[in-house]
């Protein structure tokens, strides 16, 4: 109990930090995709290169959870094809209704609730690709 | 600080402080990955018992349940305290290209062409159904959405999240010039 709320207080910041940077609305990832701001790229930019040091900085100096154990960060299975073929997938969809899943819960404390139309479909189409998995190229 | 907590937030501090998050949950020894939560609400309804897939000890994704859970409250705080729905100021030629799909630009969040609930319509409900299929089927297969892959994946210089990402960027600029203009005319 004690250990999930340090997990709520993280989740509120991360909350707080898309709002307020305004990556949950549809028009900053519309405006994205056409190229015609540089917020968004901003953004995901500046996470990924401070990312790259950070986890450099992990790896280099063996820094240490929370539980005194050596931070460890597991690769991505190379599943190329489902990277890319899932990867579109997505893309279509994060497009379509201007969130990704991080967004998408952001939204309901935002009083959007119609995007929680779009978080069951999202819970559905997970289990699709669940009962479909075998058949799909990984 | 009054600018702070009322005014929109500038790339660079959003991408620090997204970096920030990231180093909290792996100092809590977990790994930042939004999208996994579709797969554990699955498992914890009980989807284990159709397809092997979702037969594991979801307990170990709690923390991402109540991760979620937190989200939800910050996005609560941030609305209704610090002016969040203050409206999203596109540039001018976003604004043409939306006044072309008879969407009123500089709404809140939200466009209401998508999202309003005043009036029932199937299209509406359509693209929110379908969109949510997409993305739920497609992060699952990709093995992440941007949490996952652009950020975790990308900031651990790891091949199969650049492979994710590009596809991420077909997969929306289809959608944006060749789907949304024929969903919207």
């Amino acid at each position: 109990m004690k250990k999930d709320i340090r997990f709520l207080l993280v989740g509120i910041f991360f909350g707080i930090v898309l709002t307020k940077a305004q990556v949950v609305s549809w028009f900053r990832i519309y405006e994205m995709f056409r190229f015609e701001s540089f917020h968004m790229y901003g953004i995901i930019g500046t996470a990924v290169v401070t990312g790259i040091i950070l986890v450099q900085f992990i790896k280099r100096t063996k820094h240490k959870s929370v539980d005194g154990l050596e931070i460890f960060i597991e690769e991505k299975p190379k599943t190329y094809k489902a990277n890319l073929l899932g990867g579109i997938i997505f893309g279509l969809g994060w497009a379509l209704v201007g969130a990704c899943p991080g967004p998408l819960y952001i939204l309901i404390g935002g009083g959007f609730f119609a995007v929680i139309i779009v978080i069951l479909s999202a819970i559905f189409g997970t289990f699709l690709y669940g009962l479909l998995r075998d058949k799909l190229p990984h | 600080m009054e600018k702070l907590i009322y005014e929109p937030w500038p790339w660079y501090l959003a991408g620090v402080l997204i970096t920030v998050n990231v180093y909290l949950l792996l100092y809590l020894g977990k790994k930042f990955g939004i999208s996994t939560g579709f797969k554990t609400s699955c498992s914890v309804l009980g989807a284990g018992k159709v397809a092997s897939f979702f037969n594991y000890n979801w307990k170990e994704e709690r923390w991402l349940l109540v991760y979620i859970l937190g989200t939800i409250i910050g996005g609560f705080i941030a609305f209704q305290f610090m002016n969040g729905d203050a409206p999203v100021l596109v540039s001018e030629s976003t604004k043409l290209a939306l006044e072309k799909l008879n969407i009123v630009p500089n709404q809140s969040f939200l466009p209401s062409e998508i999202y309003g609930l005043e009036f029932f319509s199937i299209k509406r409900l359509l693209i929110l159904v379908v969109g949510g299929l997409l993305i739920g089927f497609g992060t699952r297969w990709a093995d992440g959405c941007t949490s996952g892959h652009a950020i975790s994946g990308l900031s651990n210089l790891q091949l199969p999240s650049l492979v994710a990402v590009i596809g991420f960027f077909i997969g929306g600029l289809l959608m944006t010039f060749v789907f949304i203009p024929l969903i919207f005319k």
